[in-house]
């Protein structure tokens, strides 16, 4: 290593990466191959699936009747009334459903793709408003972390066009993830008919793009005044980085909870929750600030960051910690309130995920919020690289199950499993990921030296 | 046995104090106790004190807390008189658990604060109308003084203390 403050991208994790990109693309081809194209593909499809989980399948519902009887008990009448009206069609209802699976099978791959960008996407712009919040209250511990941040953050703007090319192939109809976008059931739904001044396709993309444009406007500036800061002599680029990022967290914290609505609960647009804008944005700050302290331990470990000493670390650690519980209080908020009430048009949501989804819905509650809780707690352990590492790890593969149970649930139903297209899509995303931000750390020096506070941040200690 | 001597010595700073409590205890001299008007950040690592264990005992007081809440609810709300929660009267504990939960951290927080400040009080040997212990008013205020065991090197005591910064220095004999 001739320059510790330089980093270079070694040809080993280059590799990985593109291994990462390259398997998780044969495993996502994989999955749009296999989809259904037809309803007779869709129906051969279940026959063989029921034939051969069929006694897996009654243990783990079994399991999921224990837990929410409650629940199935009130909702039973307000099912039951449906498929009498249904059972009227008679025939038709077959047909029906038959058509229904085959949109969810012919989703799967869709879904998987979508869920795996957007948590990659999340990573990002939940470091993006973590590093905000650094320079609008001119932290004195982080600047040495500034960096790290500023190249997580440059997989904003590729991760946020996939998405937004994703929204705009589902509006070409070539997904039924947003059943909005189909004329054919607006016409037929009252309640989504009220919502088209709203939900409508030109409006929906034009909102992506507004807001992509806005926060990556605010993270090319904040890049260029933070890499202009080093060799100035004043700190007039310190000033103006200031003043961007707090303005930049007055736009982000509306446009993240819009964006949250869009691209997330209108999957199922008959429901919808006040908080979830504040949940999805839980979320992504703790999956962002586990990236920030999995990279730079990295890092560290590589020989580069030697100014980041444990204390910063443990800070990082005590957000991991602290912003997890943050996250669990509203999880637990909005489903509670749902829970209490037991309104049909809201309850739904949650009965689909306790019954279809038991695992990863109560799994995904043990990842982010027991394991870091229990790990994270002492605050020696906050100090240990490893325990750190492990926390990490078990939050951000919490966090994807997070994003999947926000995503598939309404969009494949009960027809999901982790296949090859979502671990396809997880890797391929993971590889783009790592590619794009360990490139973007090549770019400039680690140690943001022109930063007015790096003498505070380096002499940082607990 | 140690003496029945004392130095008392007086700082008006804080980063000072820290220095100078740095440099007695590299020449050996032994501290007896430090009093501050405010908690000098650091102040317990250059005194070399042991780490408080009161974070193993705020656990464990939570534990506590959480355990009574669920017991608390189950006879209240389950047992002595089922009630019908939320329009879904499954009367078992856990099928209505969520609407449990917030008491069950309320609880968990309400065991842990209040045991641990008991627990604080009792270790600091601190109860009401109890008369201070503080040798100078001063450390109420603005000044720092630190008591430290005199043997008999109490030239180069004194000479160290002046050194470090000290702004009064004055020899107590204490009764026993």
């Amino acid at each position: 290593m001739e320059n510790p403050m330089m980093y270079t991208f070694p040809n080993k994790l280059r590799n990985l990466a593109i291994a990462f990109m390259v398997v998780g693309f044969l495993g996502l081809t994989y999955g749009f191959l296999t989809a259904p194209a037809t309803i007779e593909e869709s129906k051969a499809m279940v026959a063989t699936h029921d034939a051969g989980h069929g006694d897996n399948h009654g243990d783990t519902s079994s399991a999921a009747h224990e837990t929410t009887s409650a629940h199935q008990e009130d909702t039973h009448g307000a099912e039951e009334s449906d498929h009498n009206a249904a059972a009227s069609h008679g025939e038709g209802h077959d047909a029906e459903h038959d058509e229904h699976v085959f949109h969810q099978l012919a989703n799967k791959p869709w879904a998987a793709i979508y869920a795996a960008a957007f948590f990659f996407f999340m990573i990002s712009l939940g470091v993006l408003a973590f590093y905000a919040i650094q320079r609008a209250a001119q932290a004195g511990w982080s600047p040495v972390l500034y960096r790290v941040m500023e190249g997580i953050t440059a997989y904003l703007l590729p991760g946020g066009i996939i998405v937004i090319v994703l929204l705009a192939l589902s509006s070409m109809h070539l997904n039924h993830l947003f059943i909005w976008m189909d004329p054919e059931v607006v016409a037929h739904d009252k309640l989504i008919a009220g919502k088209t001044g709203y939900l409508n396709t030109p409006f929906f993309l034009a909102r992506a793009v507004f807001f992509l444009a806005g926060w990556s406007l605010y993270r090319f500036f904040s890049r260029k005044f933070s890499l202009a800061q080093d060799e100035s002599k004043d700190i007039s680029n310190h000033k103006k980085n200031f003043r961007i990022s707090a303005g930049f967290l007055v736009f982000y914290i509306v446009t993240e909870s819009i964006m949250a609505w869009d691209w997330i609960m209108s999957i199922d647009p008959h429901w919808f929750s006040t908080l979830f804008g504040w949940y999805v944005f839980a979320s992504m700050f703790v999956s962002g600030i586990t990236a920030i302290a999995l990279i730079t331990i990295y890092l560290k470990s590589k020989g580069y960051l030697e100014f980041v000493n444990d204390s910063h670390i443990h800070d990082l650690g005590k957000f991991m910690f602290g912003i997890s519980i943050f996250w669990t209080y509203l999880w637990f908020s909005q489903f509670m309130l749902i829970w209490y009430s037991n309104i049909p048009e809201e309850v739904t949501y949650f009965i689909t995920r306790i019954e279809d989804y038991n695992l990863p819905f109560f799994g995904m509650v043990v990842m982010n919020f027991i394991f870091p809780l229990l790990i994270l707690m002492n605050s020696d352990y906050k100090r240990i690289n490893y325990f750190i590492v492990m926390a990490g790890i078990v939050i951000l593969l919490g966090h994807y199950m997070d994003v999947f149970n926000m995503i598939m649930p309404s969009a494949v139903g009960d027809q999901w499993f982790i296949g090859a297209a979502e671990i396809g899509g997880f890797l391929f995303f993971l590889g783009l990921f790592v590619f794009v931000v360990f490139k973007e750390l090549t770019k400039a020096p680690l140690l943001a030296k022109g930063d007015p506070y790096m003498g505070e941040s380096e002499r940082f200690h607990y | 046995m140690s003496s029945n001597r004392v130095v008392h010595a007086l700082y008006d700073d804080d980063d000072v104090l820290l220095s100078a409590v740095k440099t007695i205890r590299s020449e050996k001299h032994h501290i007896e106790e430090v009093y501050t008007p405010f908690p000098v950040h650091g102040l317990d690592k250059a005194l070399g004190l042991e780490d408080t264990r009161i974070a193993i005992m705020a656990f464990i007081y939570g534990c506590i807390g959480l355990c009574v809440a669920v017991a608390m609810m189950n006879f209240i709300m389950i047992e002595d008189w089922p009630q019908n929660i939320g329009g879904k009267p499954s009367f078992s504990y856990l099928e209505n658990m969520p609407a449990f939960v917030p008491i069950m951290f309320e609880m968990t927080v309400f065991f842990a604060a209040h045991l641990m400040v008991l627990t604080f009080y009792m270790r600091s040997k601190l109860w009401p109308f109890k008369k201070a212990e503080n040798p100078n008013p001063l450390t109420t205020d603005d000044k720092f003084l630190v008591e430290i065991e005199l043997h008999d090197d109490e030239k180069a005591l004194t000479s160290l203390l002046e050194k470090s910064g000290a702004i009064d220095i004055s020899i107590i004999e204490k009764q026993e």
